[in-house]
Parts: C-alpha cells; structure tokens; sequence
C-alpha cells in the first residue's frame, strides 16, 4: 500500500511537471528500501550462477565453440570474466560502502589511542580495510593520529594496510583464483602491516618525521554525531559503487582483455624462466619493479593473473602485486610533506623486505 | 556575514566543494564570504583527518565527502 502511495505521488508530479526535487528524493528513497534491495540482490545471484551457461548459450549462437584456434579460446575466456569480475566488484564494493558507514577516521582514532605497541599495531591494520580512506587523505590522517598521540609505528601500520587490502584486490583475486588466494592475500598483507608498523615503532624514528607536524594544535571539534539512518547507510553504498565501479570498469575490460588475448596466443611456460620458482631473484626483482610503478588493484589484478597461467608462481606475483599496490611513487611524494627523506626509505625498505618474504613464503609452500 | 571556508589541499572533490559552495550561493542569492583553505597546518588546525572539508562560520561541518546542494543550503541558511 507504502509503495503504492508513492508511485502514485511520483507520477502526480512528473505529470504535472513541478516540484522535481521532490519527485527524485522519493524515487532515491524507493531504491534505498530494503525490499528493492533484498530483491536486487536476488536477482546478482540469479545471473551470477547462471553466468558460465550464459556466456556458453552466447558462444554456441556465435559458433564460436565449434572453433577452437587462439582467437576462438580468447573470446570465450573474455565474455565470461568481464561480467564475472564486473558482478562481483560492484556486489562487494556496495556491501562495503554499507559497512564503511559504521566506520571513520575520528572513531578508528578513538579506539586506537592509548594502545600498547604490538596490539595498536595489529588493531591499526584490521581497522585500515575498514575505515574509508583515500590517498590523498593520507597526511592529514597521519597528523591526526600523530597528534592524538598515537605511536608513529601504530600509525604506519594503518598507512600500510589501507591501500594495500582494499576490497577490490581482495574480490578480484576472490574471482580469478578462488577464495583461499584471496584469504592468504589479505592475511599475509595484515601480516605485513603490524610487522612492518611493529620494527618502525621500536626503531624509535620520530625524529625523521617533520617537525611542524608535533606543533600543529588543532581544536578538535566534536562534530555533533549525526544519527545514519540504515536508508543513509544504503545510499552511499550506492555513491561507492557508482564512484568505484565507474572508475575501475575499463580497467577491467582492458586488464582481462590483456588477459584473454594472452590465455589464447602466449605460450604455457613462457613466463616461467623469468618468473617461476627456480628463479630465485625473481622475487627481490618483482618487488623492485612494482615499487615505482602504480596502478590501482583492477588494473593489475588480470596481468597478475596471466603472468600465473603463464607459469610465473603465485609468490613472485602476488609480490609484484602488492609492491605495485602496496607501495607506490605517488605516495613517497604525499608522504614527504610530513616525513624526512630517510624515514620513507626506511618505510619503504621495510615493507618491502617484508613483501619479499610473503613471495619466497609463498614459492615455498605452493 | 556568513563566513565559509572550504578545506583542501586540491584533490577533485575539494574543488568540488568549493565550486558547490558558489553554486548554492549564487542560485539563492546569498551573500557569503567563500574561502579556499590549502595550507596544511591551517586544514589540520581545524582538526579533520579527510579532505574536503567545510567550515561554516568557524564550525567544521563536514569533511572527507561532499554534502548535498539541499544540505549545504540549509547550512547556509542557518548562519
């Protein structure tokens, strides 16, 4: 009857052509109702799980199936990923717009104030997947916590993981190589972070950061906490998809486009010499050559994964990929505004030292 | 006189804010004193930790995303 009412007050006004504002506010509450939703949802799964008979339906109607040279196996390989991936981005980036809602800056800062050392660390990093962040907030979040009094290696720790596990990388490796990549993606980046942050905070480095950094006094507003309806909470799960997933989705045609063309034409082993196991320093290499260059998650997760089909190991490149997620030029540059020169090759050199671990780990185990 | 100050150091969003701040201003004839704020140790003395952020007459009401214009009207009108 609700929805009824309001269909039948929308109509009224697009008829009438007035008061627009009003007519947009109730279709934008009509799509953040928790039915339209739930239903939403309903429908992801419907096409998701029905996707590989779709792309399969779509290649027997082209004939493409009956063929089976270089070109044939890269058109298929290419209309199946690209909804694929595209599905659940935008599913995991809605979810955690919502989630993100529950957190921010001032309540991350709040909890990790008066920590010890090693918990500040380890809670600093779980928090840095969940808190919004963006790099270019970067330094005034790190004069925040610094200025609140919270440990400079706790801080860092928080630097490091915010970037390097963000959900996009966590779902595209989730798509491309099943959920256990994905789990040890995100648990060896943790692991990364608190130890990283951990030796930086017992380094005792303080002296490299900036001076006027300890001098800003802020007055620290409480900005009144406004109540977040759960219709609020909805609706900038939808700004998330629309900012993320319209920024990342060519990336993701062109990345997975590399990588059809390559799963049809390049041979099997012909990264393996470069980048397999035998090759020890192909991990120190990796990591050297990810570092300068910066590409958000989407845009190398697919060259990651044909430089794995094509016989790197899943350690070397899940090296590179952090190295070019993790740690980036941009970055060095925003940072220099607040820390001296040799504290940032000491942030760098540690945490990339540290990737370089999770590669020989990982080339061991697998 | 209502006072406005968007903080920024120059990321899209800040620009954003402060052409957003114009707009409302000038489509509701309001008169306002609208500000630019990039030094850093002036952004960090109002104590946010994302940017934009926008202060109206001294109080910080927002920062790290954009308000709606039908928000920042209200927030205009109110000072």
């Amino acid at each position: 009857m609700f929805c009824y009412n309001i269909f039948l007050n929308s109509n009224k006004d697009r008829i009438f052509n007035y008061n627009s504002r009003r007519d947009k506010r109730i279709t934008k509450n009509f799509k953040s109702s928790i039915g339209f939703v739930i239903s939403l949802i309903a429908v992801w799964f419907l096409v998701y799980f029905n996707l590989e008979r779709l792309a399969s339906a779509l290649n027997d109607i082209t004939e493409l199936s009956s063929v089976k040279d270089g070109y044939a196996r890269s058109v298929e390989f290419f209309i199946f990923e690209v909804p694929k991936v595209l599905m659940l981005l935008t599913l995991i980036v809605f979810v955690m717009g919502i989630v993100r809602t529950y957190f921010s800056p001032e309540k991350t800062r709040a909890l990790l104030e008066k920590k010890s050392l090693f918990l500040g660390n380890v809670l600093a990093s779980v928090l840095g997947i969940f808190t919004p962040f963006c790099s270019c907030s970067a330094v005034p979040l790190f004069i925040g916590f610094v200025e609140a009094g919270i440990p400079l290696g706790v801080t860092l720790s928080f630097l490091i993981a915010a970037p390097m596990i963000n959900e996009v990388a966590v779902i595209l490796l989730f798509g491309m190589f099943g959920w256990q990549t994905a789990v040890i993606y995100v648990s060896t980046g943790l692991f990364i972070a608190v130890l990283s942050g951990y030796i930086i905070g017992k380094l005792k480095l303080e002296k490299y950061v900036e001076e006027w950094v300890y001098e800003i006094k802020s007055n620290r507003q409480e900005s009144e906490e406004e109540k977040i309806t759960f219709r609020e909470r909805i609706e900038s799960g939808y700004i998330a998809v629309k900012d993320i997933v319209g920024k990342v989705w060519i990336y993701i045609i062109i990345g997975v486009g590399v990588g059809s063309a390559a799963h049809g034409y390049v041979p099997e082993d012909f990264m393996a010499g470069l980048m397999g196991k035998s090759a020890w320093w192909s991990v120190p290499l990796s990591v050297l050559i990810g570092i300068p260059l910066y590409s958000n998650a989407a845009g190398i997760i697919p060259i990651v994964s044909v430089l794995i089909e094509k016989g790197a190991s899943l350690g070397t490149a899940l090296a590179f990929m952090m190295a070019v997620i993790g740690l980036s030029l941009p970055e060095a540059i925003i940072l220099k505004k607040v820390l001296k020169l040799p504290m940032i090759f000491i942030f760098f050199g540690i945490v990339g030292v540290g990737i370089m671990i999770v590669g020989y780990i990982f080339n061991l185990i697998y | 006189m209502l006072e406005i100050k968007v903080l920024g150091t120059g990321c899209a969003r800040c620009k954003e804010l402060e052409r957003m701040c114009f707009d409302v201003a000038a489509a509701n004839n309001i008169t306002a004193d609208i500000q630019k704020v990039t030094e850093l140790k002036d952004i960090m003395s109002y104590g946010i930790m994302q940017t934009p952020g926008l202060v109206i007459n001294g109080v910080v009401k927002l920062s790290g995303k954009l308000p709606t214009s039908s928000v920042l009207l209200q927030w205009m009108k109110e000072n």
